[in-house]
């Protein structure tokens, strides 16, 4: 499976993710902001970052590039795509997810190993988790707090498209806890924390076995590409 | 060349962590400045002026409409709360 990491100007996280999606046993395809090409790939991860310094909105000028065109394209055919942090402000932004973010309520920057419990284990991006699963993965951030009128709430909840939830208190202010959120297919996910930092033992977050062992985040990255074994 | 201005400010019932810091800051001042003991709340919004070649009439205010409710703001989390044409130009560029 070839996954796609689309690098914008200020991306912090392509790298991360891209060794993430190998990690997971995919091949990770570098892609560009200003190209109107996505080069065959399987699936796409919007990686975390500043693009564009937060200017404007943050996500809002990057979810107008060239190469967005293609990303809502191939997202509208279910095409599997994972916003991560930035990514998930492009994608709410793109409009492909419902919701937006805003500045943290404490208005400060967050960074921080989250707890968080997964809501819905049948996105393409969640199949691998238990249901109601317990990880652990970072969060860095100044504008997460997620908020969405209290008719898209409902339908979020109802149809039960709350992909995770921040569990031990609530960092930033988020509407119901809110920490990600997929799309009525389920095949558009959109996250705040970051998996792509909790992926390989030594580089994690501390777990009670050991320190900076956690690896929880792989799980989205092996659930796509399992996701798309099946799919075959 | 005329200017049309767009104002956008955070929806009224979000919490607007911007405008409470500064707040914050005129709360500490007040102590000092009486003129300021009466300041209830700040909110920080966003003001746009966009140039344009032609008369600002009403197309051009509807394509900047247009503009204003779907790229300069956010409605999931921001109003457009004023659009105009700017009586005099702010500065002249050679």
């Amino acid at each position: 499976m070839r996954i796609g990491v689309v690098t914008f100007p200020g991306s912090l996280d392509d790298r991360d993710a891209a060794r993430a999606i190998r990690l997971a046993g995919a091949d990770a395809v570098a892609l560009w902001h200003g190209d109107h090409d996505l080069h065959g790939v399987d699936a796409l991860v919007l990686p975390g970052g500043f693009s564009y310094g937060d200017y404007l909105r943050a996500g809002a000028i990057a979810s107008l590039s060239p190469i967005m065109t293609e990303v809502i394209d191939a997202a509208k055919k279910g095409m599997p795509v994972l916003g991560i942090c930035n990514g998930f402000q492009m994608l709410t932004e793109a409009h492909l997810l419902d919701g937006g973010l805003i500045r943290n309520e404490q208005g400060r920057f967050i960074c921080r190993d989250q707890g968080l419990r997964i809501e819905n284990n049948a996105s393409d991006w969640t199949t691998g988790f238990a249901a109601k699963a317990e990880i652990v993965i970072p969060l860095k951030n100044g504008e997460g707090s997620f908020m969405a009128s209290d008719e898209t709430l409902k339908t979020l909840e109802g149809e039960g498209r709350i992909v995770a939830r921040y569990i031990g208190g609530n960092p930033n202010g988020s509407l119901n806890d809110i920490a990600g959120v997929t799309n009525a297919r389920g095949n558009v996910v959109g996250l705040m924390p970051h998996p792509e930092h909790a992926v390989e033992a030594g580089f994690g977050p501390d777990t009670d076995d050991a320190m900076a062992s956690g690896v929880d985040g792989l799980t989205f990255f092996t659930s796509v590409i399992a996701g798309a074994l099946v799919a075959r | 060349m005329p200017t049309i201005v767009v104002e956008v400010m955070p929806k009224a019932e979000l919490l607007d962590p911007q405008g409470k810091a500064v707040a914050g800051a005129l709360g500490r001042l007040g102590q000092t400045q009486s003129a300021l003991a009466n300041v209830t709340g700040v909110r920080v919004g966003k003001r746009f002026e966009i140039s344009i070649d032609g008369e600002a009439d009403a197309d051009a205010l509807a394509a900047v409409r247009e503009l204003a409710d779907t790229v300069l703001s956010n409605s999931v989390i921001e109003d457009v709360v004023g659009i105009h044409v700017q009586d005099a130009p702010s500065s002249a560029v050679a």
